[in-house]
């Protein structure tokens, strides 16, 4: 028999070890994540995914499903944290979205779009941080990164490289490349590899692909990313 | 006496690009204007805000000016509104933000390419600069945020057709846009 758990008040089956973000994907329902990716082991650190499990609030991409366990994602107290954490994710950053080659394209502003965030809420910290253009094929924009840690993952799990690690805590966090100059250009990172194209915001680009997109046709110029998202994850999973 | 809505508007640190979107909603502006009559705003060339229901503010807080203006329209608008990505922001005038002040003013007037006569700008009837460009809410309280660089012509229609039927505003998908 087919073992279930309530999300929103509908029965979502799984399998044993999945889940609950990766049962709720296979059935088709959107949690909002960020550093979540069906390819890569879940890292829990975004917290977007972040569901009520019997009433504790629980990352719905690195908690178990389990038989009989009452979810709630889609409430106005889920819904209203996310969008104040993703309110600090722009703050903490710089992302100044008209001039950012990723705009359109990027799931940070995507999901943002979905919860219909119009203003930042905090004060803007404007942290200084530097480009690293040093890379013949990509460009490191780390104001822009949000420390999903996707990189990090891909390099290591599928590009089998470690070109990327998080080095320090809190507001000293930053993403740092394993080099002995510490630039990207004397990484092994390729422009073919995984972790190159896996960035969900405008951190890691592909030189002299820009602005190839007319406003219009972008991702999620007329799609929500809780539909494209269940397109693209979906397929994977 | 007349009954109508009065809207206040000003461009603080900013480029104009929002009110010449506010103006791009072309021919339903005479339909706005049976509705509404303007207070303060570079429409009208008045030079203080008086009393008034709405306030549209763009551009972010770039010196001592933008700080009087942008108080002084919360002190008089009922309703006070960031209009674009700088006054939500900071926006592209923000990008100096991470270079000290002081080497801003020397690239631009002292040692920058082709100055004459160089000198830092000193008359006392310029505003101070402020250290840092700051979005609007950080100064003051602000009631809605019309996100956008600029919001398109259908966004300031769709809110202020919204304030004007007396329901809460409220942006579809598509007019949500960021840049």
């Amino acid at each position: 028999m087919t073992q279930t758990f309530m999300l929103d008040g509908l029965a979502i089956p799984f399998e044993e070890g999945q889940t609950i973000m990766e049962a709720a994907i296979a059935a088709g329902h959107y949690i909002p994540h960020l550093c979540y990716h069906p390819d890569f082991t879940p890292y829990g650190s975004c917290k977007l995914c972040n569901v009520e499990v019997n009433g504790k609030i629980c990352a719905a991409c690195t908690f178990p499903a389990r038989e009989g366990q009452t979810v709630v994602s889609e409430s106005l107290e889920r819904n209203s944290d996310r969008q104040r954490i993703t309110q600090m994710l722009f703050v903490e950053g710089n992302h100044f979205c008209p001039s950012c080659e990723k705009s359109g394209n990027c799931q940070l502003q995507g999901v943002a779009y979905h919860l219909k965030m119009t203003d930042d809420h905090f004060n803007h910290q404007f942290p200084h941080r530097e480009i690293d253009a040093s890379h013949p094929d990509i460009l490191i924009d780390f104001n822009r990164c949000i420390f999903c840690a996707l990189c990090v993952r891909a390099s290591q799990e599928e590009d089998g490289k470690d070109v990327f690690a998080i080095s320090g805590r809190g507001i000293n966090k930053r993403l740092i490349i394993n080099s002995d100059s510490g630039q990207l250009r004397d990484s092994e990172l390729t422009v073919n590899d995984r972790a190159t194209h896996i960035c969900p915001t405008g951190a890691i680009v592909i030189k002299h692909t820009a602005y190839q997109v007319p406003i219009g046709d972008r991702q999620y110029d007329h799609q929500s990313i809780s539909e494209v998202s269940m397109e693209q994850d979906g397929n994977v999973s | 006496m007349t009954d109508k809505i009065r809207i206040a508007t000003t461009s603080l640190a900013g480029c104009f690009g929002c009110h010449m979107s506010f103006l791009d909603i072309d021919e339903r502006l005479l339909e706005l204007i049976q509705h509404v009559e303007f207070d303060r705003s570079p429409l009208t060339d008045i030079e203080h805000c008086g009393p008034c229901d709405i306030g549209l503010i763009e551009g972010g807080v770039c010196n001592s000016e933008n700080v009087h203006v942008l108080r002084e329209f919360r002190e008089h608008c009922k309703i006070l509104v960031a209009v674009g990505a700088c006054a939500i922001n900071g926006g592209l005038p923000a990008m100096r933000n991470f270079v000290p002040l002081e080497d801003c003013l020397n690239e631009s007037y002292m040692t920058g390419i082709g100055i004459e006569n160089p000198q830092i700008p000193n008359d006392p009837e310029l505003p101070l600069l402020l250290d840092k460009v700051r979005p609007i809410h950080e100064i003051v309280k602000i009631d809605y945020f019309l996100p956008g660089c600029p919001p398109s012509a259908d966004v300031f229609w769709k809110f202020l057709t919204d304030l004007l039927a007396g329901q809460e505003p409220s942006l579809t998908y598509e007019l949500l846009r960021y840049d």
